[in-house]
């Protein structure tokens, strides 16, 4: 698979380090009442759709950006690449 | 039938007209006291021993393609029993033991063959490991044997044991481990289980389940509604798409496991050898070919195939422990969708709804399990009581904190 990075152009996905479901960038507030139970959640359970997925790879062997790639897990197509910074700044993760 | 060297005479000189379908081709009917979901080594053994252990008159096994056509037929056919955690190792080892008595109590040549494992070490740090993993498995009551390097070379001369990076320090063999013709397994489970009246409906994919008020009451299929008293999915690879119909997550990433077979060669490899630095495994087939895989691909998928990286890595692998491989030519190549829970051990639990059960997680092990997990997943049906030596497969076991991680790697289901 070549992994369309979006500072550095089309790069192997052998040089990326594959860190899961993208819905892990919203890590949930440990200070929320429901919080056990969602971090149970957060940490063990997963959509593991067929299909279009959002995921996190993280250019290991590169820059050490992380990505939000999204693919088609029964095709390994890729349609989208974009920052996982500028995807979790635009849900208010940081600033 | 019953098969016999005299009935195999007996058709040889009547010219084999004698011999009947190995299971009926039946229609569903429109209610089973057991649905088993997934027709593949571990559902048929399921509806066997439903039948035979327990008694169980009304079961089905659901296919969504054909006998033996899913993960049953994609695999590298190893049976072994090697595992550390107290979770872990009684189950595995009762499997085993099946796996010994297997062919008589089927009637069925599945080709069971006792030809031995060995987990090659090359540091010390393995071998302290290794040493304790062989002590928990004796604990158990399994066989395990650590072997010096000069045994290890006597045994298998081809092996390199002076690779520069990874030389060869021992190993530790379990001499009951072997290979099995995994075809045979899932026909020979099919056939005994149809002689016991099991219902074995191939073509025929779930594709939603009836749930109301909290409770199963059966699954519409591309044949037809059926009707079932409890439901149990056993589809391990599609675990997470069959679910999800039922409304559920799990605590599963499906990913892609590649495996190679070489051309077929004179026999050179006795036993299966696992190289230890590296994630590399190989045995030869009873038809001379090199069976051999590595580590998954890494990324969720659900499509059979993978990428080249892995197979690269592989092949470095093959090459580090085995030089006499250098000109051996590929002749295929596929991938099979695991499983691959969040510790590396597999789930036989009951669901959060009634009459819904689950049989999956098997990451890449499975193939080895498939007469314990039908077994235990079995049992679990008839008594809605955990087997002994399942107890720990829960759903439960991650929100407690009771993981069964025999790598030590965590909730990172690539890594296992």
């Amino acid at each position: 698979m070549i992994i369309n990075h979006p500072l550095l152009g089309p790069r192997d996905s052998a040089e990326f380090t594959y860190m899961g479901d993208a819905k892990l960038i919203d890590r949930p507030d440990w200070q929320e009442r429901e919080a056990l139970a969602k971090f149970i959640d957060y940490g063990y359970m997963r959509d593991n759709p067929d299909g279009v997925h959002r995921e996190l790879w993280y250019h290991e062997q590169g820059d050490r950006s992380f990505l939000v790639v999204t693919r088609d897990t029964t095709t390994h197509e890729i349609s989208a690449v974009e920052l996982a910074r500028d995807v979790a700044r635009s849900r208010g993760r940081s600033r | 039938m019953r098969y016999s060297a005299l009935r195999v005479i007996k058709e040889a000189l009547t010219g084999h007209k004698g011999w009947t379908p190995a299971w009926r081709d039946v229609t569903p009917q429109a209610h089973y006291d057991y649905i088993v979901i997934g027709g593949g080594g571990h559902g048929l053994a399921t509806a066997y021993y439903l039948a035979r252990n327990h008694g169980a008159k009304k079961v089905a096994v659901l296919e969504k393609g054909w006998i033996g056509g899913g993960n049953v037929g994609r695999n590298t056919t190893i049976i072994r029993s090697n595992y550390l955690l107290d979770g872990n190792e009684p189950f595995y080892e009762h499997s085993l033991k099946l796996w010994e008595g297997l062919e008589q109590d089927l009637n069925y040549n599945a080709m069971v063959s006792q030809r031995g494992i060995l987990n090659l070490i090359h540091s010390d740090a393995q071998r302290d490991a290794f040493t304790r993993r062989g002590n928990a498995m004796i604990l158990n009551g399994a066989d395990a044997d650590l072997l010096s390097t000069k045994t290890i070379q006597k045994r298998y001369p081809f092996l390199n044991v002076d690779n520069a990076r990874f030389p060869i320090k021992g190993g530790l063999a379990q001499h009951r481990g072997g290979t099995v013709r995994h075809d045979a397994v899932a026909w020979g489970y099919a056939r005994a289980a149809d002689q016991l009246g099991v219902d074995i409906i191939q073509n025929c994919e779930v594709t939603g389940f009836r749930i109301e008020g909290g409770r199963c009451l059966g699954v519409d299929t591309s044949r037809g509604y059926i009707a079932g008293g409890k439901i149990a999915a056993c589809v391990a690879g599609s675990s997470g798409r069959l679910m999800s119909k039922a409304g559920m997550r799990l605590p599963i990433e499906s990913h892609v496991l590649q495996a190679f077979v070489s051309e077929g060669l004179k026999p050179v490899l006795p036993g299966v050898i696992t190289f230890g630095a590296g994630h590399f495994y190989c045995s030869q087939s009873d038809k001379g070919g090199l069976v051999f895989g590595g580590d998954i691909d890494g990324y969720n998928s659900y499509a059979q195939r993978g990428n080249l990286p892995v197979v690269e890595d592989v092949c470095e692998g093959a090459m580090a422990i085995f030089p006499m491989l250098g000109r051996v030519r590929l002749l295929r190549m596929w991938g099979g969708i695991m499983d691959m829970s969040m510790d590396g051990s597999p789930i036989i639990d009951r669901t959060h709804i009634d009459r819904l059960y689950f049989n999956g997680g098997w990451c890449y092990g499975g193939f080895k399990a498939t007469p314990a997990s039908g077994w235990c997943y079995a049992h679990l049906l008839a008594t809605d009581a955990p087997h002994e030596f399942a107890k720990a497969y829960r759903f439960d076991r991650f929100e407690k904190g009771q993981m069964i991680d025999e790598k030590g790697v965590g909730n990172n289901p690539q890594l296992h």
